[in-house]
């Protein structure tokens, strides 16, 4: 593929850094997490004892850049909305630990979730459930700033302001309730809620799957331009590969609580190394009449993550796992020539002792 | 509305079908004027956005109704007219001759009975066979639909079975007594892109071996040009376009056809440009006089306003309705 991968343009990096919030630099993250785990207990019977763990979020490690955006696909129970209220702290992890822009996420000796949350802010799904229906959607754009102490004329005005900015007339829709719009324009709402508080990292949880489809275009528009005004860093979780293809600079692929494999969107879509990541890309529909998909990459559905394989995640679809896949879980190899494309798979290994080390091997080859 | 194109009468004909929902004074139109004919092995892909009547559509063809539902129109399987019939004709002929999937397989199964059970009992239902004979064909069925050590999963319950091989069980339910129809609302749309290709590619090939004719409601483009071998595209409650697969695609002739394409996001990268189609749906309670596209279409003339355009044939198979049509070569 011909283009560069749109990387963070020096003019945006300066007035980034010219963020009175902004602590470190241009070199450092805007967000690390470090081997974050989250296992959910299941508890049974009259004395509730714990009898299981879903292991939603089993070890992860991530870096968000600043100023990019880092898209995180997988499919529906692999830990990706888990992972997104990881970052915001809706849910608080069992290990490891997070540092946003080199300072420790912990209530005690570090940042506080209410100060993470100033700079930080998420959209969800479910655009109706997000918002507050007994409240004029100015109203709840303002109430957050009221809370940090904003004036409520302040607030007001800027949330007035907020909603022409996200293409909402102030004056049509200021006063109305939820209920009143459509599901796109209520994620508009849920946008310029998010962006009141003027944070500099919004979590984008699925936020356009809802959406029709001529509508999803719009909000994806909307978000980009956002972005680039406003110089946020997102983070965009979604199942849709097309959407994640279409917004992010870089891609972190999940499955079963654990990421195998992240890298620059061409890297991800032009060389995918992970199996796993070769099937998502391959399952895709391919809206041509004349190249229908012939055959299924791979079989079966994703296990339970109450009782997930040893060793590899994915072994048990892999059209190419062996011994060493069962007994050792694959660490994160870093492929030579790239600073940020990361596989999680022993054939990228060469002490793992996989008979394929190095042969590149294709999931399209063997099912074709 | 008539066209001389189709020459001998299909296996589902639908003529002039109208839903509406609700009391007079706050009636809800959202069916308004459905005719296709669907030919003997034909898959037909419904494509529209939320709201834009395609399920309803789809439940009017097997006479699914909520109550105080207000239908008019003719839907004739193999030439029995489905509307006209009494509850217990149509309940024989649901299951039978036509059958359905849903798109979210756990709340379409009885939680409290074994997979098995649920497929015997549709067969003795049909058929009248012994238990034994129904268990025998349930095996075969869940084999049929590529259902791993088939036997032990037929003494499952719904809980007990992940999202794709649900649906795989709701497919062998639906094939169950070899129906000449089948309808399949999104079957697709809650499963994982890995596990929807697999149950499109097992469905394509089921309707290939057993000759069946498939009306594939989806709002998913790509999932479309998958199954479908005509689509028709749905805009508040009337096909706006219907074509074959590849013209739709190709050479679209609706702006709002045209417009959905463009707008769908599909292998484009960031700083491509998107067009996108401005405004939203129409409110189906009060639906403009012309054409209901016409408030966000760029194509729009003074005519669009004032009339509904008829469904106008192009070529040969191709049909849309547009008093000032995208021009056939792109």
């Amino acid at each position: 593929m011909i283009g560069q991968v749109p990387t963070t343009g020096a003019d945006r990096m300066q007035r980034i850094l010219a963020d009175a919030r902004d602590r470190g630099g241009p070199g450092q993250p805007m967000l690390i997490l470090k081997d974050i785990k989250r296992h959910f207990p299941i508890r049974k019977g009259v004395m509730n004892r714990t009898v299981g763990h879903v292991q939603a979020v089993d070890g992860v490690s991530l870096t968000v850049m600043k100023g990019e955006i880092l898209g995180v696909v997988g499919e529906s129970g692999c830990g990706k909305s888990t992972l997104s209220r990881l970052m915001m702290r809706l849910v608080e992890p069992d290990t490891g630990e997070m540092i946003f822009d080199g300072d420790l996420v912990d209530d005690k000796v570090g940042l506080t979730t209410r100060r993470l949350r100033r700079q930080m802010q998420m959209v969800f799904q479910d655009s109706f459930s997000s918002l507050n229906p007994r409240m004029p959607i100015e109203e709840t754009i303002a109430f957050a700033p009221m809370m940090n102490g904003s004036s409520r004329s302040d607030a007001i005005a800027a949330a007035r302001a907020l909603l022409d900015q996200v293409g909402l007339s102030a004056a049509m829709f200021a006063r109305r309730y939820p209920h009143e719009l459509s599901g796109g324009q209520r994620q508009r709402v849920n946008i310029a809620r998010a962006l009141a508080v003027n944070p500099r990292v919004v979590i984008l949880d699925e936020a356009v799957s809802a959406l029709d489809k001529s509508v999803e275009a719009q909000v994806l528009q909307l978000l980009i331009r956002l972005q680039e005004e406003m110089d946020l860093t997102y983070v965009f979780v979604s199942h849709d590969l097309n959407v994640v293809r279409y917004i992010s600079d870089r891609i972190a692929v999940m499955y079963l609580g654990r990421i195998v494999e992240t890298g620059s969107v061409d890297e991800i879509w032009d060389n995918p190394r992970h199996p796993y990541t070769q099937a998502l890309l391959a399952s895709i529909p391919s809206l041509d009449p004349d190249r229908r998909t012939m055959a299924a990459p791979i079989y079966g559905d994703p296990p339970n993550p109450i009782n997930p394989p040893s060793g590899c995640r994915f072994r048990t679809r892999c059209p190419f796992a062996e011994t060493c896949c069962e007994m050792h879980d694959p660490a994160a190899v870093t492929l030579p020539g790239s600073s940020a494309h990361a596989v999680s798979c022993h054939m990228e290994n060469e002490a793992s002792g996989h008979s394929r080390v190095g042969t590149n091997a294709r999931i399209a080859e063997v099912t074709q | 509305m008539k066209h001389d194109i189709i020459a001998e009468p299909g296996i589902l004909e639908v003529s002039n079908l109208h839903v509406a929902f609700g009391r007079p004074k706050d009636r809800v139109s959202v069916v308004n004027g459905v005719d296709f004919s669907l030919a003997k092995g034909e898959v037909l892909g419904i494509l529209g956005e939320s709201g834009s009547g395609k399920s309803v559509m789809l439940r009017s063809l097997m006479g699914l109704f909520p109550r105080r539902t207000h239908v008019t129109g003719h839907v004739r399987l193999a030439g029995q007219d489905l509307l006209a019939m009494d509850k217990k004709t149509l309940r024989n002929i649901r299951g039978r001759d036509v059958s359905m999937i849903f798109q979210e397989p756990m709340t379409s199964f009885d939680p409290v009975f074994t997979v098995g059970r649920q497929i015997t009992e549709t067969i003795r239902r049909h058929d009248g066979v012994s238990e034994q004979d129904a268990q025998a064909r349930a095996l075969e069925l869940f084999e049929l639909v590529a259902i791993p050590s088939a036997k032990s999963r037929l003494t499952n319950y719904p809980h007990e079975m992940s999202g794709g091989m649900r649906q795989r069980v709701m497919i062998a339910l639906a094939l169950a007594c070899r129906p000449k129809v089948l309808l399949a609302d999104e079957p697709t749309t809650a499963l994982d892109v890995t596990v929807q290709i697999q149950i499109l590619l097992l469905l394509r090939e089921l309707q290939r071996e057993m000759g069946m004719s498939v009306v594939f409601v989806t709002h998913d483009i790509g999932v479309a040009a998958e199954v479908a071998d005509r689509i028709g595209v749905m805009y508040a409650g009337r096909f706006a376009e219907l074509a074959p697969t590849r013209a739709a695609i190709l050479t679209p002739r609706h702006p709002y056809t045209r417009g959905l394409l463009a707008a769908t996001i599909h292998g484009q990268q960031r700083g491509d440009h998107i067009e996108t189609i401005p405004g939203a749906p129409p409110n189906l309670a009060h639906l403009p006089t012309g054409c209901a596209f016409a408030p966000r279409c760029g194509r729009s003339v003074a005519a669009c306003t004032e009339k509904m355009p008829e469904m106008t044939v192009f070529g040969k198979t191709h049909m849309a309705r547009c008093y000032n049509p995208e021009p056939s070569q792109i």
